[in-house]
């Protein structure tokens, strides 16, 4: 199954793309799917940060199991205001 | 009414937005960008959001503000993209019977802004530019 990864900020700019499609086995975790992009993005990983991450627009935990199609954002510490 | 903008934010929009017969307050606040911050000289800032997550939250925020106290209405919009400094960068208006939950309910989006909504703000700075909050590895609050 599929699932559109988008990324912001520090992010994209470390991977050189607002957006990404992958290819993950049934079942994965949206914390399995980060350990995956970490392969096919070696410079994603920012040292020391820690990322909240969003499925389908809502907050959820490392465990939350993807289903196909779904929206993944990997959200570094935020800084609005 | 709760936006992300890439044009200059206009508190007047947001007054007329919140504007309510049974209210006898409206509390705004209106945050700006500085010149400075941490010793560095900042000489521009840019403002990323999850544009659809963003508005999400926000509603969000407006949603637990009218659970925790009696307010009429909220309005909030953030700016994305370049911002000159000096210009408002966020502005919220709440209205309510009373002063102490305008005040109150006003107080209370702005943190959860700065906490819970996903918007990053980089500076650009003579010889440099930071996407503020990554820098120093703080852990966020939400979980």
């Amino acid at each position: 199954m599929k699932v559109r990864v988008k990324f912001f900020a520090i992010l994209r700019e470390r991977v050189g793309a607002a957006a990404a499609t992958k290819e993950i086995i049934e079942g994965s975790s949206v914390g399995q799917l980060w350990q995956a992009l970490q392969q096919d993005y070696p410079k994603l990983a920012v040292p020391g940060i820690r990322l909240l991450y969003a499925v389908n627009q809502n907050y959820v935990g490392p465990d939350h199991v993807l289903q196909d199609g779904d929206e993944v954002v990997f959200i570094p510490p935020v800084s609005g205001g | 009414m709760y936006r992300v903008s890439a044009k200059p934010l206009v508190l007047q929009e947001l007054v007329d937005c919140v504007t309510d017969p049974e209210a006898g307050a409206i509390a705004t606040f209106i945050g700006t960008t500085r010149n400075n911050n941490e010793g560095r000289k900042v000489i521009a800032l840019d403002y990323e959001a999850y544009p659809e997550m963003a508005e999400k939250e926000l509603a969000r925020v407006g949603e637990e503000a009218n659970k925790k106290w009696e307010i009429c209405r909220m309005a909030i919009v953030h700016r994305i993209g370049p911002v000159e400094i000096t210009e408002p960068s966020v502005i919220i208006a709440v209205s309510a019977a009373h002063r102490d939950a305008a005040f109150a309910a006003c107080r209370f989006a702005i943190e959860e802004i700065k906490r819970s909504v996903p918007i990053w703000k980089k500076e650009v700075y003579e010889g440099g530019e930071i996407w503020i909050g990554t820098q120093s590895g703080q852990p966020l609050t939400r979980s």
